[in-house]
């Protein structure tokens, strides 16, 4: 869809953006991750034709992208509101209208959302009137009443309480599953485990993590698992070898459950095989790293392989 | 519809639709239509009564001085106290000494100010009474004296155009006003332009609005639509005030003020001879003459000037307006970049009262050359007509006006692209500059 290479970006003598590539696959929700200044909105932003980027190349949907593909985007900035003296309605039609809508298509599509999201009698409010969640949701629908290709979600949430948090979920998942491709940034590592199929991250100006959400975290396990037993912990510790290590253990009512450590090389079937004979298994599970885990070790500079071998000290 | 037009469209709606804009629009003619009116009234009816006391140790005036509605005049021979003054009835005292025919000085003592129209009353009736008695004294027959008496005419005349009285004075005032009409309007609707700027950054939409739309097309879409609210609002304006005025002065004046009356002055042979030709013209009082000249001026080239300079000159300026609004977060981080943008134009106002008295001072030639000053100060120039006898100061002044203002729109452009998008920053004038050349 989105095909990015070479980007680098400078304001005076401040580099937002230094040869950044990013490639984003059709149909998927792409997460953009990185901390506050990263230069995630300056990305964004190239990425809308409202900064100009000093080099590199930008292709949107396999041609080099031109002005008119942004009326192919749907983009909710962060920084975001409505004029709030003037009606919902009238005020959606017309950012409909600067996206390239003929009025009478995108007041159709308008009186269907509004009527899917149980928001009829706004039409003739003015936004000033509005509460702020209920301004977001306008505000969401606006961003998406045009059909786009590609959406561009920074911080959707913000603003949003539980229920309506999970609408946009839903929303966005239903977009994608319909050919949308959605460029999801935010904070929230919550949604970005629940909604990211793919994922960057920047730091500093440089992309320091890219791709499949799944991929990253095996990537960042520790390898250690969690193996739920009843029996004698001695017996289980003394069955272990060199290839897997106790990290540490918990007592239960009935059972013990050990944090084990497989060294490269050794699978879990090998560590079954090894512990079995001697106490009765309840349970393995792999400790998978949480995109929280995964955000703060990445930013610390912690690459996956280093990963590994810091915490076999 | 284009997206530049779905902006002016917007702009321009969302205004005129605003109830301020209805009260503006009618209140604003009545406000001028009713000042006007106002000071006709007050002009004509003077507040109080006056009971005056001649004090006539000369026993010239007693019961010769004609009073009027709000002028009453008391008369004694003999000298009267200050406390007895202070304690009576009378308003102003006036001392008549014994030489006064030596002398022609009389001493008005009042309590208040007595207003010009009280002192004039008193003046002229005592000049005629003087005039009389002088005439009686030197036995001149009052008729004659009447053919002697002489109340001079001046009329100028321009020597490359003799065939018509001049009356640059009157039309130069007539530009001054077009003038100050440019200077209000650029004020007013410039300022809107920067409020609008700060609203859509304020209200965050801006980042949403220049995801569809170029940020230049955003800045002229809001300063088109705004030039249309005000062009709108100037004619409404128009049709309102004359309708009002004329209607106010009808009513006010039916009995004091007829034109027949006027044309029918009396005028000496010769002159009614020279100025058989010319159907408006008569000796007559400033407003006449102010009349004459608003017929004299080539009203079609002055109005096509008044748009042209209204225009440009506001294209000017909303551009820096909407600049300033695109670096500041709030109305009052506005001014250290309010002056700059104010002085030229309070300068040109300055510049145009001199063109009034003095429009061929190098300061005038200069005011209506260059781009800042020209719109109001040209003005002048354009109604006095000498803008037309020196077509080329008219034609660089324009064409100067018309590069100044693409100029100006570019960098505004330039610096409103980075502005709008820049929060919590307090900007200086280098940041500014930065600005203009970053790329893209």
């Amino acid at each position: 869809m989105l095909r990015l290479e070479g980007i680098t970006k400078t304001y005076g003598t401040f580099t937002a953006l230094d040869n950044v590539s990013l490639d984003v696959p059709d149909g998927v929700v792409f997460g953009l991750l990185g901390p506050n200044g990263a230069g995630k909105t300056s990305l964004i932003r190239i990425i809308t034709r409202i900064a100009m980027r000093d080099s590199g190349t930008v292709q949107f949907a396999g041609h080099p992208m031109i002005d008119a593909d942004v009326l192919r985007i749907g983009y909710l900035p962060e920084e975001r509101g409505l004029y709030k003296k003037m009606k919902v309605g009238e005020q959606a039609l017309y950012l409909a209208q600067l996206k390239g809508m003929p009025k009478g298509e995108a007041r159709t599509r308008l009186r269907a959302w509004f009527e899917r999201w149980d928001m009829a009698g706004w039409w003739n409010k003015k936004v000033e009137e509005l509460s702020k969640g209920m301004a977001q949701k306008v505000q969401f629908i606006t961003t998406v009443l045009h059909g786009p290709k590609l959406l561009i979600l920074d911080e959707p949430f913000s603003g949003f309480d539980p229920i309506n948090a999970d609408l946009v979920r839903t929303e966005i998942l239903r977009l994608r599953d319909e050919g949308t491709t959605v460029m999801l940034s935010t904070h929230n590592m919550g949604s970005v485990e629940e909604l990211c199929d793919h994922i960057a991250l920047i730091d500093k100006s440089h992309k320091v993590l890219d791709g499949r959400l799944r991929d990253i975290q095996k990537a960042y396990g520790t390898s250690i698992y969690r193996v739920t037993f009843d029996g004698q912990l001695i017996a289980f510790t003394h069955a272990l070898w060199t290839g897997a290590e106790l990290l540490d253990h918990t007592m239960h009512e009935d059972r013990i459950e050990a944090r084990v450590r497989l060294m490269d090389g050794t699978s879990v079937n090998d560590l079954l095989a090894a512990v079995m004979p001697h106490v009765r298994i309840h349970g393995v599970r792999e400790e998978v790293p949480t995109m929280h885990e995964v955000f703060i070790r990445a930013v610390g500079g912690d690459t996956p392989l280093e990963g590994s071998k810091g915490l076999t000290e | 519809m284009n997206k530049i037009g779905l902006i002016i469209l917007r702009e321009f709606l969302s205004r005129v639709r605003k109830r301020s804009f209805l009260i503006m629009t009618l209140l604003g003619p009545i406000l001028i239509a009713g000042g006007i009116t106002l000071v006709i009234y007050l002009g004509m009816s003077s507040q109080k009564d006056h009971l005056v006391l001649v004090v006539d140790k000369a026993h010239l005036f007693t019961d010769k001085l004609k009073g009027t509605e709000k002028v009453h005049f008391v008369y004694q021979a003999d000298d009267i106290s200050d406390s007895a003054f202070k304690a009576g009835p009378f308003t102003e005292l006036v001392d008549a000494n014994e030489a006064i025919l030596e002398n022609n000085t009389i001493q008005i003592f009042y309590k208040e100010l007595p207003g010009l129209s009280v002192q004039r009353t008193i003046q002229s009736e005592m000049e005629r009474v003087l005039e009389r008695e002088k005439l009686r004294v030197n036995h001149v027959d009052p008729e004659i004296y009447a053919q002697i008496k002489t109340a001079l005419n001046i009329q100028l005349f321009d020597i490359d155009n003799t065939g018509k009285e001049s009356l640059e004075q009157e039309k130069a005032g007539i530009g001054f006003f077009f003038g100050y009409l440019i200077f209000i309007f650029i004020f007013m609707y410039g300022v809107q332009v920067m409020r609008g700027v700060m609203e859509e950054k304020q209200n965050r939409i801006v980042e949403v609005l220049i995801s569809s739309v170029k940020p230049f097309q955003l800045m002229m879409g809001k300063i088109v639509g705004i030039a249309l609210v005000g062009l709108t609002q100037f004619l409404l304006w128009i049709v309102l005030s004359t309708t009002l005025i004329s209607a106010g002065s009808a009513l006010l004046l039916k009995d004091k003020f007829d034109p027949k009356e006027l044309a029918g002055t009396p005028m000496t042979g010769q002159m009614q001879q020279r100025m058989a030709d010319q159907a408006a013209a008569m000796p007559a009082s400033d407003d006449v003459k102010l009349l004459r000249a608003l017929g004299d001026i080539n009203i079609t080239a002055t109005v096509a000037m008044f748009i042209f300079y209204f225009l440009a000159g506001y294209l000017l300026y909303s551009s820096l307006f909407a600049a300033v609004g695109s670096a500041v977060d709030s109305e009052t981080d506005t001014q250290q970049f309010m002056f700059p943008v104010t002085i030229p134009m309070i300068l040109a106002i300055f510049i145009a009262q001199m063109a009034v008295t003095n429009p061929s001072s190098p300061m005038v030639f200069w005011g209506s050359i260059i781009p800042f000053t020209s719109p109001v100060v040209m003005m002048v120039r354009v109604a006095m007509g000498n803008a037309f006898t020196s077509p080329m100061d008219l034609l660089l002044s324009m064409s100067l006006l018309i590069a100044t203002f693409v100029l100006t729109t570019w960098l505004a452009g330039r610096i409103y692209r980075t502005g709008i998008l820049m929060y919590g920053k307090k900007v200086s004038w280098k940041e500014l500059g930065k600005w203009v050349f970053y790329k893209g």
